[in-house]
């Protein structure tokens, strides 16, 4: 029987890690002496390295979450690997459910092979931005200097379009399920149907929501930006207090994060 | 003395060799695991899963990589496609330390902005995990307890409600369309949902900078 979660797994996967850790610290450390040759203000630069580390500390405890689902059928190693590279726990799941499937596989893990297979499926399936970036990253930054260079105004206009876009699709997409308000059926339910892979086999599983379910993530997202905008307002009235503007958004985002407990608790969800 | 090359362009030399080289232990691992355990891969489900699951996400990868770099910076970009979770972490990161620092992405002083910004969430994340596995067996209960799972699964909407209001406040002659259109397909259309924002990104985008166009040319903007 094979161990997903032999001590030489751990080795392998450990020394992985380290070498992409090392690529952090290497462009951390390159950034951090430009900045400074650029005469950047040394305690500006640690004040960003430092609100970024904040930020991202639930972010990165809902990745440890999604290591946690995973380990269950795939040992630890493997999932450790998958979410501290480019992933996600709803990509590796589907990686690992095509290939189970094709495999015939039921169950966990038990084999080498099966273990191998899986792992081959994942890493080739979400190989393409580690490489596409480096043969695009240079055409595409000198296209974007010279037209700052050409029109600085409409380069400043064409960023600002670029984040804009990015950020009404996430926006739109946080309203996605609020369509369950006028489709639930008499007892004020919505049944959808997804495909799970059990036993080696697709079957249909329902589920079921409350009609109200889909408000939750529009309350988060509105309490979100209340708490934003009142700290946006607090800090240009009180310039001396720094942590307000620096904070600003790590606190929206754990406070939306919180309140989505009690916006559950009313609105209700998975039934 | 041999003059040093630019900044950005040593950027894109170290890119290259580290991609390159992350992309190369990354391959290696199955192929080592399978020489340790003498295994070879089951070819039939390799093929299988792979047909299922690589076009439809290499698809998304050739998408995002030309939606993303504009936003990320060269460095950034580099760093992103390797330790992953760009929308839902590190391009917020980036946006909100450009905020931060009063620079623009487009300037130097803005890709030293958002690589300081990006590696640190990325050497923040992968010690986390660390800890997480670490701390595996006392975390889980605590972790996977029933009245803290909303909150996880309410992260992005947390995220983007805080980012959101700063660039639309900013912009708000160039939010409202794209905003306005996003909000009607995404009610209106049962496709759209976790699964396909990826895919609205790049349409977002793109609907935006055409608004741009049009709406600096008439000088609004």
């Amino acid at each position: 029987m094979f161990d997903t979660n032999a001590t030489i797994l751990f080795i392998l996967v450990a020394v992985i890690i380290a070498v992409v850790l090392g690529q952090s610290v290497f462009f951390l450390v390159k950034a951090w002496k430009r900045g400074v040759e650029l005469g950047m203000d040394r305690k500006k630069l640690r004040k960003i390295a430092r609100t970024a580390a904040i930020f991202t500390v639930a972010p990165a405890v809902a990745i440890v979450i999604s290591v946690i689902a995973l380990s269950k059928k795939l040992g630890i190693p493997l999932p450790w690997l998958r979410l501290s590279v480019v992933g996600s726990l709803s990509y590796e799941t589907i990686a690992a459910e095509n290939t189970a499937l094709a495999m015939g596989m039921t169950g966990s893990v038990s084999t080498a092979s099966q273990f191998v297979t899986i792992a081959l499926v994942m890493t080739i399936s979400i190989m393409v931005g580690i490489w596409l970036v480096p043969v695009l990253c240079k055409k595409m930054q000198k296209g974007m200097s010279s037209l700052e260079k050409r029109d600085k105004k409409w380069a400043d206009v064409f960023q600002n379009s670029l984040f804009l876009g990015m950020i009404s699709a996430f926006v739109g997409y946080v309203f996605c399920n609020v369509s369950r308000l006028w489709t639930a059926d008499a007892s004020g339910l919505v049944t959808q149907t997804k495909t799970v892979v059990e036993n080696g086999e697709k079957i249909q599983q329902t589920v079921q929501y409350t009609a109200t379910s889909g408000l939750v993530p529009v309350c988060v997202m509105a309490v979100s930006a209340v708490i934003m905008a009142v700290l946006g307002i607090l800090s240009k009235k009180f310039k001396k207090v720094h942590w307000i503007a620096d904070y600003a958004l790590p606190v929206s985002l754990i406070v939306g994060m919180i309140s989505a407990i009690p916006f559950t608790a009313l609105f209700g969800g998975e039934v | 003395m041999k003059q040093q090359k630019p900044y950005i362009e040593r950027v894109y030399r170290w890119g290259l060799i580290w991609n390159l080289s992350v992309m190369g232990i990354l391959m290696a691992f199955p192929i080592v695991v399978a020489i340790l355990y003498h295994a070879m891969p089951d070819w039939q489900g390799l093929l299988g899963g792979l047909m299922a699951t690589a076009p439809m996400y290499w698809a998304v990868g050739v998408v995002e990589v030309i939606s993303y770099i504009p936003m990320l910076g060269a460095g950034g970009s580099y760093l992103s496609f390797v330790t992953g979770n760009i929308s839902n972490l590190k391009l917020p990161c980036a946006l909100n330390a450009l905020e931060q620092a009063e620079v623009k992405a487009s300037s130097e002083e803005g890709e030293v902005v958002s690589t300081i910004a990006i590696a640190v969430s990325s050497i923040v994340t992968t010690l986390i995990i660390i800890l997480g596995v670490v701390l595996i067996v006392p975390l889980t209960p605590l972790l996977e307890n029933p009245a803290l799972t909303p909150a996880f699964d309410q992260l992005v909407p947390a995220l983007f409600g805080g980012l959101g209001v700063v660039f639309i406040s900013r912009n708000r002659k160039l939010a409202i369309a794209p905003i306005l259109l996003m909000l009607i397909l995404f009610i209106f259309v049962p496709a759209l949902n976790e699964g396909t924002v990826g895919i609205m990104v790049p349409v977002g985008v793109v609907f935006t900078l055409i608004l741009g166009r049009i709406l600096y040319k008439k000088g609004v903007v």
